[in-house]
């Protein structure tokens, strides 16, 4: 079963519909989906998905980043972990790197410099985000577009992060990472 | 949040305040008329009946004409969603895209400009069952538009039901046309939802077309009680 994660403000928000459902109707095309608001996740329940995927936010929510210390499972976690936008914010956050200000909307190109499981060579995403983050210690980047890091992994686990939105354009990442 | 809708007067644009409806303030709706009937960013047939359906729904209504020249129809929606900030105190604009990245990034680029939220709630939606929920929730929507082989004159007026979506789908599998239209290839005119407290009634209408494109006219209307 695999969880998404609403990364949104607040649970039953507007903006769920456009980013955590997208999602979900990519991936449950594989297996099972069920979604949770970040703030009823719990550490003792990780354990039982098999992947999860923490989706992105609207342009303006970053109210998540106020929230770091609710996703600290993520350190300890071995289940396979899908960051999109605000969830590869996350995902920097809780290994400590820092988040700058870099604005990318629309449709970006995006090249590959890591062979990796999910994707090849130069493709065209699409980036809604006003913040990015510094790459962590432990991660290595995968993708990038001409501004910044547009894709990372845990040099260790299954901790993968994606700046773009692979559930507008590119699904097949994400039934790439389902598929893991 | 005090959130405003932009406004077509179409299906999507109204099922999107529908679902704002829920979960939000709708403190008012934005139309921006655009006198090019090719407008890049802006459903064009009957926009002008927007009023009469803002009356009818209840909410306030702000519109804005525009000569609709590609960029220029940027600024003017600008413009439009700062006057709504300024009058209604919104926080937030919600919009009906579906599969539109033109769209929908030109709108979140406004929307950051101005420092305010951006919603998409029907983002990425499956067309047809878009349609299916439309029709389940008592919208009562015709066609107004049609810009695409093979639809012609007689799809005009046609209220959307079961059948119509099932004759859409065919035309999707034969023709890979988008069973919604939001490519442009069928405008569509709300005439009753739940949320509206009076229906249009259409007391006289024109029809305008050739070959695979016309649009059906609505010159005369009135709301009338549900």
């Amino acid at each position: 079963m695999i969880l998404v994660i609403d990364m949104n403000h607040k649970k039953n928000s507007l903006a769920f519909s456009e980013f955590v459902l997208p999602i979900i109707s990519v991936a449950e095309k594989t297996e099972v989906c069920v979604a949770k608001h970040y703030s009823e996740t719990t550490q003792k329940e990780i354990g039982k998905y098999s992947k999860i995927i923490l989706s992105g936010t609207t342009l303006k929510d970053n109210t998540y980043l106020d929230d770091v210390d609710k996703f600290m499972w993520i350190r300890k976690t071995d289940v396979h972990v899908l960051g999109i936008c605000a969830g590869m914010q996350i995902i920097g956050a809780v290994f400590d790197s820092g988040v700058r200000r870099c604005e990318e909307i629309g449709m970006t190109d995006v090249e590959t410099v890591k062979k990796n499981p999910l994707f090849s060579g130069k493709f065209s995403a699409y980036e809604l985000h006003s913040r990015v983050i510094d790459v962590p210690e432990d991660f290595c980047v995968l993708a990038k577009s001409k501004k910044c890091a547009q894709a990372i992994k845990h040099k260790r686990k299954d901790i993968y992060g994606v700046l773009f939105h692979p559930e507008v354009r590119n699904r097949e990442i994400i039934e790439r990472f389902v598929g893991l | 949040m005090r959130l405003g809708v932009l406004f077509s007067g179409g299906k999507d644009s109204c099922y999107a305040l529908y679902k704002a409806q829920k979960t939000d303030e709708v403190a008012c709706l934005i139309s921006v008329i655009s006198k090019n009937k090719e407008s890049y960013m802006f459903h064009t047939p009957n926009i002008s009946l927007t009023k009469l359906q803002a009356e009818a729904i209840g909410i306030p209504l702000i519109q804005k004409s525009t000569e609709g020249r590609k960029e220029d129809e940027l600024k003017d929606l600008k413009s439009a969603i700062r006057d709504a900030i300024g009058t209604h105190k919104i926080e937030g604009i919600v919009t009906g895209a579906i599969e539109s990245v033109y769209q929908a990034k030109r709108v979140q680029k406004i929307c950051n400009e101005l420092n305010i939220w951006c919603f998409n709630p029907l983002w990425m939606k499956d067309q047809k069952e878009l349609l299916h929920e439309l029709v389940e929730n008592g919208f009562h929507i015709i066609i107004t538009g049609i810009f695409a082989y093979p639809l012609d004159e007689k799809w005009l007026g046609r209220k959307i039901d079961e059948k119509v979506i099932d004759e859409l789908a065919v035309l999707e599998e034969k023709y890979q046309m988008n069973p919604a239209g939001e490519g442009g290839e069928i405008e569509t005119t709300v005439i009753d939802a739940p949320f509206f407290k009076k229906r249009v009634e259409i007391i006289e209408s024109d029809i305008k077309a050739e070959g695979n494109s016309g649009v059906l006219v609505i010159k005369k209307a009135k709301l009338v009680s549900k």
